[in-house]
């Protein structure tokens, strides 16, 4: 017999548990606070809307913005068919094997590359041996690589939650398989791939090792893909380290945490309405 | 003609479908390409093992970087999974499901902060309140470890709440039917149930611990040298290739490649391992 009853045991337990989860939850209600805190006296349509100044110890973001904008669209412009793709071959085109689990082991890994490789890959790759340079092309192609594993996870469960039924239904009406998979199973599928998508690009806002070695951090606006930009990620992050302005670092992080909050809350959203439909 | 498009098709995404694993390969062969010859000159016994970083004089041992990885991520691993189950199993088993669908989002956006995000807090709140409390220059192993430890808390979470609710029903309930408290049957059955994914979750986390780059530059402070004690300032391979890749030219950036090389095989090693777990769960059940 233990010297404390079962019962207290499980009341022991059942505090300790609940403390660590309030932590947890505490610590993430600390973050958001304190930098939205601190970044939303910096914040407004001009510190927005207008060019750094200075290097950026004064001014506004508005290049980075762009930046953050393009270098995603970019990614998922590539990333986007190849992941479907991927998807699609694996749920509907093959039976499981040896190819298929090769396949599932090259994501897997993949997924679990550290941002820091996927840098210096990038930066051998594309900056010096395609000879692109600092620029938004080698930045995006080096973040499709990235977020790959993502969006064919996502599309896959979502294409595999689409029920066999429609697919029957679908044949029986002498549809071809190609036909099937973009006239029922794709439009069936997308609230999960739109998931996807919305992971991706949030990894995408929030990456600085990959993107400062393949995209550069020129503060200018870029002409075409062929040039250097900057996202609010390395904005950030060089304002910070180099203790430039930390008004400025505050907003540009007040910044990024307000979209990474908006894009999640909407996946969130979606995610739900996904599942309300189904139900 | 139907069945040649299909043909085409099919031809198509077979190849699509090979995109993942030739990224892959192409990363590694290009990685290894850089970062090998270096080892090899220097003797890879030298390279790992020696404490001399000195990219002017051409010496270039890891011995101290490889020490403060080990350092950071063994502290944010004692920080981070605890919690981290604990979190799990309290959501799973101790609250009603609604709370967890509500919390286990709201958890999952701590993933989705940006780790420069994570680095600077830890800069401006953290690393002042050990240089003040504990002592040290604050930027720090210990500082490192805590912010990475709080970093890889989603992994964690996530990871072993679906192992903990894979757990059949009926597990739970033949342990209650038996007399058992709800936390009886949570550490005797269901945690003994749930042990590989949990594993698995803590694999997964130690791998992303140890490839964090961002976040630790920022607050591990920047000495090339042996650590002594949790206080005091390091650099981990991440960090130094993060550090002096923007510098670098010739040898010197082939062994920050070298650098990329020992990363890319423990990562490698952890993952496989990880998800050789998760499959193995996965075929069983």
């Amino acid at each position: 017999m233990s010297w404390v009853s079962p019962k207290g045991t499980q009341r022991i337990a059942v505090g300790v548990l609940g403390a660590a989860t309030l932590a947890t939850l505490l610590v993430l209600l600390f973050i958001i606070v304190f930098v939205l805190e601190k970044g939303l006296r910096t914040l407004s349509w001009n510190f927005l809307f207008t060019d750094p100044q200075n290097m950026g110890r004064a001014g506004g973001i508005f290049p980075t913005l762009i930046g953050t904008l393009l270098l995603p669209l970019l990614a998922l412009a590539v990333a986007l068919p190849l992941g479907v793709g991927t998807a699609v071959y694996l749920t509907e085109y093959t039976r499981e094997g040896r190819l298929t689990r090769l396949i599932r082991f090259g994501t897997d890994c993949l997924a679990g590359i550290p941002s820091i490789i996927f840098g210096l890959f990038g930066f051998i790759f594309f900056v010096t041996i395609l000879k692109m340079g600092w620029c938004l092309l080698a930045g995006g192609l080096t973040l499709a690589i990235m977020i790959l594993p993502t969006i064919i996870r996502t599309t896959e469960e979502a294409i595999r939650a689409v029920p066999y039924s429609y697919r029957e239904v679908s044949f029986s009406l002498g549809a071809t398989r190609w036909a099937t998979v973009v006239k029922v199973v794709l439009p069936n599928a997308l609230p999960g791939i739109v998931t996807g998508v919305m992971l991706s690009i949030g990894r995408c806002i929030g990456e600085t090792a990959a993107v400062i070695f393949t995209a550069g951090s020129s503060l200018h606006l870029p002409g075409s893909v062929f040039d250097s930009v900057r996202t609010m990620s390395v904005h950030f992050y060089i304002l910070a380290r180099e203790g430039v302005s930390a008004e400025n670092a505050y907003g540009t992080a007040a910044v990024l945490i307000i979209s990474i909050l908006l894009l999640n809350v909407s996946t969130y959203w979606l995610m739900h309405r996904f599942i309300g439909r189904r139900a | 003609m139907q069945a040649r498009g299909e043909k085409i098709a099919q031809r198509i995404l077979l190849v699509i479908a090979l995109s993942a694993i030739s990224s892959l390969i192409l990363i590694a062969l290009f990685i290894f390409k850089e970062g090998t010859p270096v080892m090899l000159r220097m003797g890879l016994r030298k390279f790992l093992f020696s404490s001399e970083w000195d990219p002017q004089a051409g010496l270039f041992g890891i011995y101290p970087m490889i020490v403060a990885s080990l350092w950071v991520t063994l502290g944010a691993m004692l920080i981070g999974a605890p919690l981290g189950i604990a979190g799990a199993i309290f959501l799973n088993e101790f609250v009603p499901k609604t709370v967890l669908r509500i919390v286990k989002p709201a958890i999952e956006l701590l993933a989705g902060i940006p780790s420069v995000v994570y680095g600077f807090i830890g800069v401006m709140v953290l690393a002042p309140l050990i240089r003040n409390h504990l002592g040290g220059p604050g930027l720090s192993i210990l500082a490192a470890a805590v912010i990475l430890g709080v970093m890889i808390l989603p992994t964690v979470i996530s990871i072993s709440t679906d192992a903990i609710g894979a757990v059949p029903n009926s597990y739970r309930e033949g342990a209650l039917a038996l007399g058992a408290t709800r936390w009886q049957a949570v550490h005797m059955v269901i945690l003994k149930a749930a042990r590989s994914g949990i594993i698995a979750s803590i694999i997964l986390a130690m791998g992303r611990a140890i490839g964090e780059t961002m976040a630790v530059i920022m607050v591990a402070g920047n000495t090339v040298k042996l650590p002594h004690s949790v206080l005091d300032s390091a650099r981990t391979l991440t960090a130094t290739i993060a550090f002096e890749m923007a510098s670098a030219t010739g040898r010197h950036r082939e062994a920050l490649f070298a650098i990329g090389v020992v990363l890319f095989v423990i990562i490698m090693l952890l993952n496989s391992f990880a998800t050789g777990i998760l499959r193995g769960r996965l075929t069983k059940s």
